[in-house]
């Protein structure tokens, strides 16, 4: 059993844990990521290792409650304990001195951006951040990134905070700027952001660097369930990613199987708020 | 009793094994095979010959001592049955259940070259459910060496190898990367075969009595490497399976309802989807399956299809939709146990032999709707003797489908290998390894198993990790070196 150190709501719907769990954290780099099975009854799902401490052997993850894992997740406390903790799992993010460098979150993605992004720069490089959300509500982390981005843009897609505009849009500036050559973008975020990310970078030849948020189930290697298709044949993002030359992905079909459990997960949700409900009730009528 | 003559054995008809009935279990998870009462079993044990020189033993791959058992079984010596049982192997339970005794002891014993064999496999499993549930050998450990070992992989080789290290007073930790222990015995092999309770049963029983440090959701490679595991102890023993699964290489393996077989049976035994959403994993199955491939894990993953299709039919409707094995051979190359295809075939399995998939075809939603596949016919037999399947030109056709799932063999999973200098490899993946002792190419390692064989059965792995456990312990105490 893992347990709980810390919790801290980051906005609405994302929230950060601090999770006691040594044996991933001697070794956790930026952009690998963990499997966590909160129960006897969970799935394995993977989230990224959003920051970690070697002496104290803990791992802080964020989780944006999208359905019936992370919600109920985001349900436990500071002192309660989670079954199952698996990592550090897949490749570390290749830092190196690039020049200058564009760091892209979007969403709960600015999570896993900032260690990348802070190593990039203790390498040296130069490092433009631009974060964005649907909504003010939806931001976090906006100081940390300050604190190690040379320049930082801040989105919205509704304009209740920063610029009103796609992450795509300042990027694209960027590129367009003759007098600062980009020599490497990351990006992370929804799949659909990257896709859109890769696309806006592919005229200028921008290596583009995304990790890709693929269903799981082992994370090892073994069921080939996140499986990619790339420009060169398929790959398993769990042991050859998670981050990959975002050029040679086939997103329609990532696309499209990050979809295919849409029916059962809805399934999972309404089952799990009948669950609760009936408990509450239980717990209500032995007051 | 009088003692009967051998000519009055062999008169003795093999018992059937009571089995649930075919048309209930399509819809349960629930034990096929209900194993003897101690009657049958006694009466089944009577037809054992005790042959002076036991092909039986022979057969087996790790030498049981079959007539000193069977003959206390007969004599209703349980306690001295489970003793015979339990020096050459430990978990009867699991490998009265799943060895292709057809193949291995039952394959040689003498009777079956007359009739029927001695039905060795369901009398050890006789013995190893009574040992489950009486426990009258317990496991010892013996007194404090000091020395420490790491077991990675918590399968049958792993298990078999820490359990007989820790009986010679090692301090033994076991790794294993999912969160629980018994690796193909948890995830692959289906609980309506081999319930998990049996293992599970096992497992804690052996950690409890001898003290093993079982870490789970510890991925060596990752985690740990092997060389850090190799500073904190004496010796290290690799049984890591193989895991790995292949695609084949046709066009639309990447379309939404094509899955490997581990991702299936993972789904449904690890994570147990067939008890979706009580359980949160989901597995999704539509209405026509085609698995492809005939060996034992085909069979599992066709006959956890056709029980999926069942409880899918009896809780929203439709009709029982269609479970298939698609396989380029014909029947007689089938690589699985007998008992499988027979119960799959019971099951309402179909079955189309010599047939090869060339293409995998989808809708615009990117959906599995059909699998296009030519019709086979054997040749000359080749070098090894095994006539090859040849496409029949202009044969091909389209199988309706919206699953498929590939069971084509898998090979070891190469996290293990990360940062491992030293440790050879064939170019198969698998690691080089002493058969023997189990020794690799780098010091203080052993390996042994599927990581070393590929893909092979329990209790070949089973036979690896006793070896290579008998040579850690004699290195251990000095009375062996490494050369
Ligand atoms: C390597 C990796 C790292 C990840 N890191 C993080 C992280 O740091 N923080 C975080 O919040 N999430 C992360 N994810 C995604 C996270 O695993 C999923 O959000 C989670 O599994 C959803 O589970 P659920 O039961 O709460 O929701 P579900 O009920 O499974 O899904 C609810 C909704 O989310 C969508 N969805 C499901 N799975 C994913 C997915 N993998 N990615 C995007 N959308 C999905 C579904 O289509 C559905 O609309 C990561 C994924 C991968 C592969
Ligand atoms: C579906 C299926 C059905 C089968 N049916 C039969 C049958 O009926 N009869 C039969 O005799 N055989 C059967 N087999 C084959 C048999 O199960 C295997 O040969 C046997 O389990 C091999 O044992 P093992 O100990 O070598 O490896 P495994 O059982 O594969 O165990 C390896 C373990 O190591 C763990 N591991 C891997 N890498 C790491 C790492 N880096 N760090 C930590 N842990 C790691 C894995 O998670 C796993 O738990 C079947 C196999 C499958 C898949
Ligand atoms: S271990 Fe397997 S092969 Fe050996 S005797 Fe038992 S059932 Fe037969
Ligand atoms: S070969 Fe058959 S008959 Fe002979 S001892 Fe073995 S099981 Fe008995
Ligand atoms: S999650 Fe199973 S292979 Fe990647």
């Amino acid at each position: 059993m893992y347990k709980i150190l810390k919790k801290e709501v980051l906005s609405d719907v994302v929230k950060l844990m601090d999770i006691e769990a040594p044996h991933v954290a001697r070794k956790a780099r930026a952009g690998q990521f963990v499997i966590v099975r909160i129960d006897e009854f969970g799935e394995r799902i993977p989230l990224t290792i959003a920051d970690f401490n070697r002496e104290k052997g803990t791992i802080t993850i964020i989780f944006q409650e999208l359905g019936k894992s992370t919600i109920q997740l985001g349900r436990l406390d500071v002192g309660d304990s989670i079954a199952s903790f698996a990592g550090p799992l897949g490749h570390p993010t290749e830092i190196a001195d690039y020049g200058t460098v564009i760091c892209i979150g979007g969403g709960v993605g600015i999570a896993p951006i900032f260690p990348i992004a802070r190593a990039l720069k203790e390498a040296g490089n130069t490092v433009i951040s631009i974060i964005g959300a649907r909504s003010r509500e939806l931001l976090f982390w906006e100081d940390r990134m300050r604190a190690v981005s040379d320049e930082l843009i801040v989105c919205t897609d509704d304009g209740s905070h920063g610029r009103k505009s796609l992450v795509t849009e300042p990027l694209k500036e960027f590129l367009e700027n003759k007098d600062k050559k980009i020599s490497h973008v990351w990006a992370i975020g929804p799949a659909i952001m990257m896709k859109f990310v890769t696309l806006t970078t592919k005229p200028y030849d921008v290596a583009t660097t995304v990790s890709l948020n693929t269903i799981m189930i082992d994370g090892t290697g073994m069921c080939g369930g996140c499986r990619v298709l790339l420009e060169d044949g398929a790959q398993f993002v769990c042991v050859d990613g998670p981050e990959f030359n975002g050029h040679k992905v086939d997103w329609d079909n990532l696309l499209s199987r990050l979809s295919f459990y849409k029916d059962e997960e809805k399934k999972a949700m309404e089952y799990y708020a009948h669950k609760c409900r009936l408990e509450n009730a239980i717990s209500e009528g032995g007051k | 009793m009088t003692e009967l003559k051998a000519a009055e054995r062999m008169k003795i008809k093999r018992h059937d094994m009571p089995h649930q009935d075919h048309v209930l279990r399509r819809g349960n998870y629930s034990e096929v095979a209900l194993g003897y009462s101690e009657e049958t079993a006694k009466a089944e044990a009577e037809r054992c010959l005790q042959c002076k020189d036991p092909k039986c033993t022979q057969g087996c791959p790790v030498g049981v001592m079959i007539p000193q058992f069977i003959k206390a079984l007969r004599e209703g010596d349980m306690v001295k049955a489970v003793e015979w049982m339990k020096v050459k192997n430990n978990l009867p339970a699991v490998c009265g259940r799943v060895c292709p005794q057809e193949v291995q002891c039952e394959g040689s014993c003498i009777l079956a070259k007359k009739g029927e064999a001695v039905a060795i496999g369901r009398l050890e499993r006789f013995v190893g459910d009574y040992e489950l549930a009486h426990r009258t050998c317990p496991l010892v450990k013996a007194p404090d060496t000091g020395k420490k070992v790491a077991v990675v992989g918590s399968g049958p080789s792993g298990l078999t190898c820490a359990v007989d290290l820790a009986r010679d007073g090692h301090k033994v930790t076991l790794y294993e990367s999912l969160h629980g222990p018994g690796g193909v015995l948890i995830y692959g092999i289906p609980e309506f075969r081999l319930p998990k309770a049996v293992v599970h049963g096992e497992i804690s029983y052996a950690v409890e009595c001898l003290g093993i440090d079982v870490k789970t959701d510890h991925v060596i490679g990752r985690s740990f490497t092997l060389d850090e595991l190799l500073a904190e102890n004496d010796a290290v023993f690799l049984g890591t399976g193989a895991g790995l699964p292949s695609f084949m290489r046709i066009p639309g393996i990447n379309l939404n309802g094509v899955m490997s077989a581990n991702e299936f049976l993972t789904r449904v035994n690890l994570m147990k989807a067939y008890q979706f959403p009580n359980y949160d994993t989901p597995v999704r199955i539509g209405k026509k399956v085609a698995v492809i491939g005939a060996g034992n894990v085909a069979m599992d993953a066709v006959r956890c299809s056709k029980r999926l299709l069942s409880l899918q039919t009896e809780q929203s409707g439709g009709g029982p939709g269609e479970a298939n094995i698609v396989y380029r051979r014909s029947r007689d190359e089938v690589p699985a146990r007998q008992e499988e295809v027979l119960h799959a075939e019971e099951e309402g399995v179909i079955f189309n032999f010599l047939t090869n998939p060339i293409e995998i075809i989808g809708n615009e939603k990117r959906a599995v709707t059909g699998l296009k596949c030519m019709k086979m016919q054997l040749g000359e037999p080749d070098k090894s003797g095994r006539r090859q399947p040849e496409p029949i030109e202009g044969s091909e056709f389209v199988m309706e489908v919206d699953t498929v799932i590939m069971a084509l063999g898998t090979s070891p999973n190469p996290i293990v290998f990360v940062d491992a200098v030293g440790l050879e490899r064939t170019k198969h993946g698998t690691a080089v390894a002493d058969t023997a002792t189990g020794r690799t190419k780098k010091k203080r390692v052993w390996a042994g198993g599927d990581v070393v064989t590929g893909a092979a059965t329990v209790i070949s792995a089973m036979g690896a990790g006793k070896r290579a456990a008998a040579d850690i312990n004699a290195f251990l105490k000095g009375e062996a070196d490494w050369q």
